[in-house]
């Protein structure tokens, strides 16, 4: 017989079920599969022309198919096959009918360009096109459901109807960490005795030529579109910047009392969660990496854990310089020595960064590392960075013993996230 | 299921609206009538433009303002007065560990820009190349870190130093309660000792107008007083505002010599239909949640009515039932600003409580009733105008109690 209460005397936050989608596939079996094999989920866009851009590769989700496509649209559809998933593996409620709250990472959500040529053309506006046209077209009542659509509680809005959530729907975003934070919302709602369940997901459904572009700009990507798999390169002295990519995983959060009450089958112990926000700029993190070492020491002493425990780092690692110094650097504080030793992967090698999204789908693969207690590669590591000595499990999977996971995330704007994970309760 | 020992109160708070800055600004602005909006701006239109702030003051690096978008701007500036009547500015201890969530919409776009692409799309053969050109070039890098939802929080961590968490919700309204909520609900249940929490909006930028104009939820013609607005169709008058609130539990602030404003006695929120009254029964069975602990003579309600239909009308049929209840919704003074709202009008509501007494109403159609009793409770409503809905508890704070 197991506690039901963690070392706070809070109740244990299991996990009971899992779904998950990336653009190497739909589902947990073929995503592991993938993963495992070190197969690259990134391609050469089609979605769009890509024509004079520097960056031309992504890991866009292209075989789920949204009409009219948009940023809400994809994500609301990718979250739902995630949380259809997860909900099944789970058991619990019933259809329709999920006992708790939602919380979810979603793309902070904007008009794109065929919304607004819509309007300037439900305007009549055929040349030189005016703000007062635009306005003139929004007012033309053409437009009832783009309304509606671009809310931005609107993907979470058409979850809670579709899957029955409990309570007001929360849409987050903590940029490249929110996937992360709605996880840890969950934990924190449980944890309360606000809720027995929680139904977590990050989606990201948000390559557009706009959304490439900008991040283009920022110089954030890679440019290594030849051959698009070799891109995502975390930690190789050769990085030269992330691949957008889009995909969903969702995680359904349950008190181990509740799991135990109605013989649910665990996947999972969330065992600790811990956050710093950084305030030295806006896309550069604290050049001590103390926000990192802070948010990564909270997590674990969050778990009741030293970071001796840790025995497997499920990192940010974007591949973009400065990422990977800083949170190399962040590890080698916090874990000293062994932090040469400890098994660090980078799912984003293979599937891209994800970001609304990148936080659930790491803990999920996170979470399927330890159920397999296999080591899923970082690929594309042929070149390594002497300033970064680090096991980075290098390009082929491998089998090891592993009790207590962390996964990093790290976000634009200084939001860091951390999440200790285990198999079982302790 | 909060921790009825740890009590929550509200040590701060920092407002900005057409009426000025600060809660005396706020207190004098509802003591006069409501100024006829600007309507021309945003013809055919009306709103409520944000009153001169001076940004030096709560946000001193020219280097930091140019960083933002005017949304991020006022929210920064507002979260700066509010850590400053909390005590807490520049505080840096304190502020490594206060918590942050902050309720942010975003995407602020650079107008001729957009107008100028569309122009050339229009006349071009190959808009698809086109687009990627002409973004690729006109696009300013930083941009994009201004219109980021999370980037109000980015930057107040950045200018303030608020470090010891920082999360961002969005969804309208929605948002703007349920940050609340969640703030509140984290310090009750001792995950959180003392929390900023708030939010910001700009109507001076196109985004709302063709957003709302698009959902037919803009008022349009002669201004005209918000609960008189259903019978032609209702429609919103936006407004700019920035409010932050510091809320912090009782051991807390006593510890740190904190005044309290008032007590935050308790925040709900859900999620109902606005089909066939949904939100009117919702606002019922939030209301019965609360109704133990009213003292409905001692009790007055700060609607966020923002004036879109059916909401407005719905949440006009629960307060019609609440008999003898005063009733003041601050949008006829303020204009609507969905992420603020609700804390714009928590803090409006502390500072009701904390003065004992509740403002004036200018309201014509007599639906605000005057109260001349002692306050001692404020209850205040955030009601989305398409989804999202929240009731907080404000109480008076009796003076042997406060440090």
């Amino acid at each position: 017989m197991t506690k039901l209460r963690d070392h706070a005397g809070r109740p244990i936050v299991a996990v009971t079920g899992i779904g998950i989608v990336t653009s190497l596939g739909i589902g947990k079996a073929q995503n592991w599969q993938r993963l495992a094999a070190g197969q690259s989920g990134v391609h050469a866009i089609g979605r769009f022309a890509t024509e004079g851009l520097k960056t031309r590769i992504a890991g866009t989700v292209d075989f789920v198919p949204v009409e009219p496509l948009s940023t809400p649209a994809l994500s609301q559809r990718l979250a739902e096959m995630a949380a259809t998933e997860a909900i099944e593996e789970s058991g619990i409620g019933a259809p329709g009918d999920f006992p708790g709250p939602l919380f979810l990472a979603v793309p902070p959500i904007e008009f794109e360009w065929p919304q607004r040529r819509a309007l300037a053309a439900a305007a009549g506006a055929n040349g030189t096109v005016t703000h007062q046209d635009l306005l003139r077209g929004a007012a033309s009542g053409d437009f009832e459901e783009t309304y509606e659509r671009f809310l931005f509680g609107s993907v979470a809005d058409g979850l809670a109807e579709r899957f029955g959530t409990k309570g007001s729907p929360i849409s987050l975003s903590t940029a490249c960490a929110s996937g992360a934070s709605a996880i840890q919302l969950g934990i924190e709602a449980i944890r309360r005795g606000e809720a027995e369940a929680a139904l977590c997901i990050g989606t990201d459904g948000s390559i557009n030529p706009e959304s490439l572009i900008r991040f283009s700009l920022l110089s954030a990507l890679s440019t290594a579109n030849d051959p698009p798999q070799g891109a995502a390169k975390p930690f190789s002295k050769n990085r030269d910047g992330f691949v957008m990519a889009e995909g969903a995983a969702a995680l359904v959060l349950e008190s181990l009392d509740h799991v135990r009450a109605r013989g649910g089958r665990l996947v999972g112990v969330l065992e600790g969660c811990g956050e710093m926000a950084d305030s030295f700029h806006r896309t550069r993190s604290s050049p001590d990496g103390r926000p990192i070492i802070g948010c990564i020491k909270n997590a674990i002493a969050d778990a009741g854990l030293t970071p001796d425990d840790i025995d497997y780092i499920n990192p940010h690692g974007t591949g973009t310089p400065e990422n990977d110094k800083m949170e190399g650097l962040g590890c080698a504080a916090v874990f000293g020595e062994r932090a040469k030793r400890i098994p660090i992967s980078s799912n984003k090698s293979m599937i891209g960064h994800t970001l609304s999204a990148a936080g659930a789908i790491e803990a999920a693969f996170t979470l399927m590392t330890l159920e397999h207690q296999r080591l899923p590669p970082t690929i594309n590591y042929q070149v390594p960075d002497p300033a970064l000595p680090l096991d980075v499990v290098p390009n082929v999977a491998r089998d090891a013993k592993v009790t207590h996971a962390l996964s990093n995330s790290f976000g634009f704007g200084g939001q860091n996230v951390s999440l200790v994970l285990a198999r079982e309760p302790r | 299921m909060n921790d009825a020992s740890r009590e929550i109160w509200i040590t701060g708070a920092g407002i900005v609206s057409t009426l000025g800055e600060g809660l005396a600004a706020h207190w004098a602005g509802l003591h006069a009538p409501p100024a006829p909006p600007d309507t021309a701006t945003w013809a055919p239109f009306a709103y409520r433009p944000l009153a001169a702030i001076e940004l030096d003051r709560q946000i001193p690096r020219k280097g930091d303002q140019r960083q933002m978008e005017p949304w991020q701007r006022i929210g920064t500036y507002a979260a700066g007065l509010a850590l400053e009547s909390a005590g807490a500015k520049g505080d840096a201890a304190l502020l490594a560990r206060m918590d942050m969530i902050v309720a942010a919409g975003g995407g602020e776009r650079d107008l001729a820009v957009d107008a100028a692409i569309l122009s050339k799309l229009n006349e071009s053969n190959k808009p698809a190349q086109l687009l990627n050109e002409r973004l690729m070039n006109d696009l300013r890098p930083t941009l994009f870190l201004a219109q980021l939802s999370n980037l109000l929080a980015g930057n107040i961590s950045i200018v303030h130093g608020v470090t010891g968490s920082s999360r961002t919700f969005m969804g309208e309204e929605q948002a703007a309660v349920d940050a609340v909520r969640v703030a509140h609900a984290r310090i009750a249940g001792g995950q959180s000792d003392i929390a900023l929490v708030g939010g910001a909006y700009n109507a001076d930028q196109i985004g709302p107008w063709l957003l709302y104009g698009m959902g037919g939820q803009l008022w349009k013609g002669a201004p005209a007083p918000l609960w008189e607005r259903a019978e032609s169709g209702g429609g919103m008058e936006l407004g700019s505002l920035g409010a932050f609130l510091v809320i912090e539990e009782k051991a807390h602030a006593r510890g740190r010599a904190a005044r309290p404003l008032a007590r935050l006695s308790a925040v709900l929120a859900s999620r109902a239909s606005r089909r066939d009254g949904g939100l009117t029964a919702m606002l019922e069975r939030l209301w019965s949640e609360l109704a133990p602990r009213l003292d409905t003579g001692a009790l007055a309600l700060i609607s966020g009515a923002s004036g879109a239909e059916p909401a407005t009308a719905q949440e006009r049929a629960f307060l019609a039932k609440r008999q003898g209840l005063a009733v003041r919704a601050t949008t006829a003074h303020l204009g609507h600003g969905p992420e603020a709202q609700f804390a714009m009008n928590i803090a409006l509501a502390a500072m009701a409580a904390s003065e004992g007494k509740l403002f004036p109403s200018f309201d014509p159609s007599g639906f605000e009733r005057a109260m001349d009793a002692p306050l001692r409770q404020v209850a205040a409503t955030g009601v989305g105008l398409w989804r999202g809905e929240g009731l907080a508890l404000i109480e008076r704070i009796a003076h042997d109690e406060a440090p």
